[in-house]
């Protein structure tokens, strides 16, 4: 065991870390050794983001120590890190939208410049994206901010993979495929687990479990800022790790009631290319397909044709709930509070004059009723985790009367737990007779729908209903045809 | 201790702190014998910026990019306007204020047929927006100078309790926009729209409708600026909107309000249209030359604004 510690790529010893009255990290105790896999998996706001903050060298612990191959280390900080090889894929995506791909690369690795800085990043990251993911089809000439929330990941993921210099000993990926649906995700594991095979180090985020279980060759549970349990992959099991993480289960995602709505009114269509788009009332309508086939187009698109720039609209038609938090989520000045509030402001108004008794009182029961963990909602909307700001963007749209809701992939970096509580809450939702459209990249929560419309290249290729519904079936459509070209 | 601390947070505070002290530093070289005489001076001249300042502070709010340069062109042209109208008239009163004011509607509306129709960004096209009211005012002026209504002359000019008219005008008019700022609907929506465009859109916030209503505001403002303006200084001129372009800028910049938008505060705009007529005021007292004095004002705004940058943004 000592050996073992004594070579540890990175070892963080007892790390205390609280933010304001919130704790969270407290009395961590990690070591990462070469050629492994630790998969680290906990609840929102369980400590993991800041344990790989430290790690990181963006965050300095106020209590313990750091040691990096046995020698303890006393000044730490992110240049240090990257000098040691530790690279870091964060949950927030954190590559500059205005500059190209080659660009960010020059950004990344300091030691790119000089002359001829383009050509060396063009190879460096080219070799790094045709590694990971061969046939990704990106000219590193274009400017981040036009790719797909998917490809920027897939960029963002080859970047820290790259080698210009400083080889990458240490990886640390922050809910990698939160984006990616699951050939691109099976690619980028494989290639973590040739990574580890080759002697690199990974630390793996996921409230994906299998991802997880399939990967890792270690698991590390966290919850409160504290590890509660650490054994190697294979001792695990989903279950056990649900359990470890302290979320009850609620039965089986799958657990779906067949309804039947076939005389329910239209609440909302639309025809484009491809087959018609239709949702019933209290239907709930799953867009799947590969990430960035036109699905969030297509939610932008309805969206706009039922909301008007001009006239307050006193009833809302739909509601939006999105997946791109910084995008168009997050009002980032903001309490988490007004950021509740906003879609709803209407009805907590009489003549145009927000009443403040109404606004807190309504936050104060979605904030019991979904969770939301922070001790006051005149909090700032930063100072929350990135599954309790997605928390309160749910909050947001469901308090509204709209009788439509849109989905953009909301449950990115969303724990197990309250996964399950936000499906039984559409179910409930569903059940009065709102109409949900639920672009998901994850097959569980596109199994949960009535009716699923399978895209593919910006159109709709396929309609499943009822019990046609199922993962090979929505696979079998996404891919169609690609086997032939 | 902990008014102390709330108040060393608040972002109009700087403005506050600076304006007493240069109004400090100023009666204290006079002895004190001028107090009442500049204090009185300070906020009927403030007036005129707080009221431009409010209008400019709405557009900037919108966030990166917005903007109005037409300001001065429009207290230009609802100046010379009204008072043609009005040829000395109490009667006319009612009717030369009422084309001020849509004088500033129509100006609003047009601004943002450029921006939103064109698609020009508000900075070109409300700049070359003033240079057509401008030649509007040149075209309806004709170097006539013609006086203001008597009314009017007085009110302007004279005081209330010892407060200034136009100052008092000046207060109801702020006192109403931080209420729509802080307690309206209409109030979040502009900040939402300035924090992220895209995300107020799909918050369901009407985007068109609230950036085209700010700008008819400031645009309405700035003619009511220009309306109490000539009538105060006795005339309608060419020039003198000028002073407001910057003016209007600088009072909502040293007021604390972000100029990334999204973040605003009324109280700030009072603080800082107050300190840039005392600066000037300070320094003539001290009896500086023009070029000194010039220097002397940038620098001291500059130390202003470094010091109000260091604050951390509170929660809202």
């Amino acid at each position: 065991m000592t050996g073992r510690m004594s070579k540890a790529i990175i070892e963080v010893a007892d790390a205390k870390v609280s933010f304001g009255a919130v704790r969270a990290l407290d009395g961590v105790t990690l070591a990462i050794g070469p050629g492994e896999c630790v998969g680290l998996v906990g609840h929102n706001g369980a400590g993991k983001s800041t344990i790989v903050s430290v790690i990181n060298g963006g965050l300095t612990p106020q209590q313990g120590s750091i040691s990096g191959d046995g020698e303890a280390l006393a000044r730490y900080g992110i240049n240090a890190a990257r000098a040691r090889g530790i690279r870091c894929v964060f949950q927030e995506l954190s590559l500059c939208p205005n500059l190209t791909v080659v660009e960010n690369t020059r950004i990344l690795h300091r030691q790119l410049g000089g002359f001829g800085w383009r050509r060396r990043a063009k190879q460096v990251i080219e070799r790094s994206l045709d590694a990971i993911f061969p046939g990704h089809g990106i000219e590193s000439d274009r400017t981040v901010g036009d790719l797909s929330i998917a490809e920027r990941q897939m960029v963002e993921i080859a970047m820290a993979f790259s080698d210009a210099g400083i080889a990458p000993r240490l990886i640390i990926l922050d809910e990698p495929t939160s984006s990616l649906d699951a050939s691109l995700a099976e690619q980028m594991l494989a290639h973590v687990r040739r990574f580890v095979a080759s002697g690199g180090s990974v630390i793996l985020i996921s409230h994906i479990l299998h991802e997880i279980l399939a990967t890792a060759s270690r698991i590390v549970v966290m919850k409160d800022g504290r590890i509660v349990a650490e054994r190697p992959a294979d001792a695990w099991s989903e279950h056990g790790l649900v359990e470890a993480m302290g979320s009850v289960v609620k039965g089986e995602a799958h657990q779906r009631t067949l309804r039947d709505l076939a005389n329910a009114p239209v609440a909302m269509a639309l025809t484009g290319r491809g087959l018609p788009l239709q949702a019933k009332r209290g239907e709930i309508v799953g867009l799947a397909g590969l990430a960035g086939h036109g699905q969030t187009r297509m939610l932008m698109k309805l969206h706009a044709a039922s909301t008007a720039d001009w006239l307050p609209r006193r009833d809302p038609a739909v509601t939006f709930v999105a997946g791109d938090r910084r995008l168009n989520g997050v009002f980032e000045l903001w309490s988490v509070l007004k950021n509740f509030s906003i879609a709803s402001l209407h009805d907590l108004a009489a003549r145009g004059v927000v009443d403040a008794e109404a606004e807190a009182e309504r936050a104060g029961e979605w904030k019991r009723r979904i969770d939301i963990r922070t001790p006051d909602m005149a909090n700032r909307m930063l100072s929350l985790s990135g599954g309790n700001q997605q928390k309160v963007l749910f909050a947001r749209s469901l308090a509204t009367r709209a009788p439509v809701v849109l989905m953009d992939d909301p449950m990115r970096g969303v724990d197990v737990g309250t996964k399950q509580e936000v499906y039984e809450i559409i179910r409930q939702e569903a059940q009065r007779g709102r109409t949900f459209v639920w672009y998901s990249t994850e097959m569980e929560e596109v199994c949960l729908c009535d009716r699923v419309y399978v895209f593919r290249e910006g159109e709709i290729v396929a309609e499943l209903a009822g019990d046609a519904v199922s993962e090979e079936n929505i696979l079998a459509a996404s891919f169609k045809g690609e086997a032939a070209a | 201790m902990r008014i102390v601390d709330r108040l060393s947070r608040a972002p109009w505070i700087w403005s506050w702190l600076a304006a007493f002290l240069v109004w400090f530093a100023t009666i204290m070289v006079t002895g004190g014998a001028s107090t009442l005489g500049l204090s009185q001076a300070a906020l009927t001249f403030a007036a005129f910026s707080i009221i431009v300042g409010i209008g400019q502070m709405f557009v900037i709010t919108l966030g990166p990019g917005n903007i109005d340069l037409s300001i001065p062109a429009t207290m230009t042209l609802a100046g010379t306007v009204a008072l043609k109208l009005m040829n000395v008239d109490n009667a006319m009163i009612l009717p030369g204020l009422a084309t001020a004011i849509l004088i500033g509607i129509g100006i609003g509306l047009s601004n943002y047929a450029l921006i939103k129709a064109l698609r020009i960004p508000p900075i070109i096209a409300t700049l070359s927006m003033s240079f057509i009211i401008q030649s509007a005012a040149i075209w309806t002026n004709r170097g006539l100078r013609i006086k203001p209504p008597n009314f009017l002359a007085d009110f302007t000019t004279s005081t209330t309790l010892g407060v200034p008219n136009v100052s008092l005008v000046a207060l109801v008019i702020s006192v109403a926009a931080w209420f729509l700022l802080e307690k309206t609907v209409y109030g979040r929506w502009i900040s939402a729209i300035g924090q992220s465009m895209p995300a107020a859109r799909m918050a369901g916030v009407p985007v068109d409708g609230t950036r085209f209503v700010t700008y008819v505001l400031s645009a309405v403002l700035a003619s009511l600026a220009g309306y109490l303006l000539a009538c105060f200084s006795g005339g309608a001129a060419l020039n003198m909107g000028t002073e407001y372009l910057l003016m209007s800028i600088a009072v909502v910049v040293l007021g604390g309000t972000a100029v990334a938008g999204g973040d605003s505060n009324v109280p700030g705009i009072w603080g800082a249209s107050l300190f840039m007529f005392l600066v000037v005021s300070m320094l003539n007292t001290y009896g500086l030359g023009a070029g000194i004095r010039l220097i002397m004002t940038g620098l001291i705004i500059i130390s202003v604004i470094m010091l109000a940058g260091g604050r951390q943004p509170g929660a809202r």
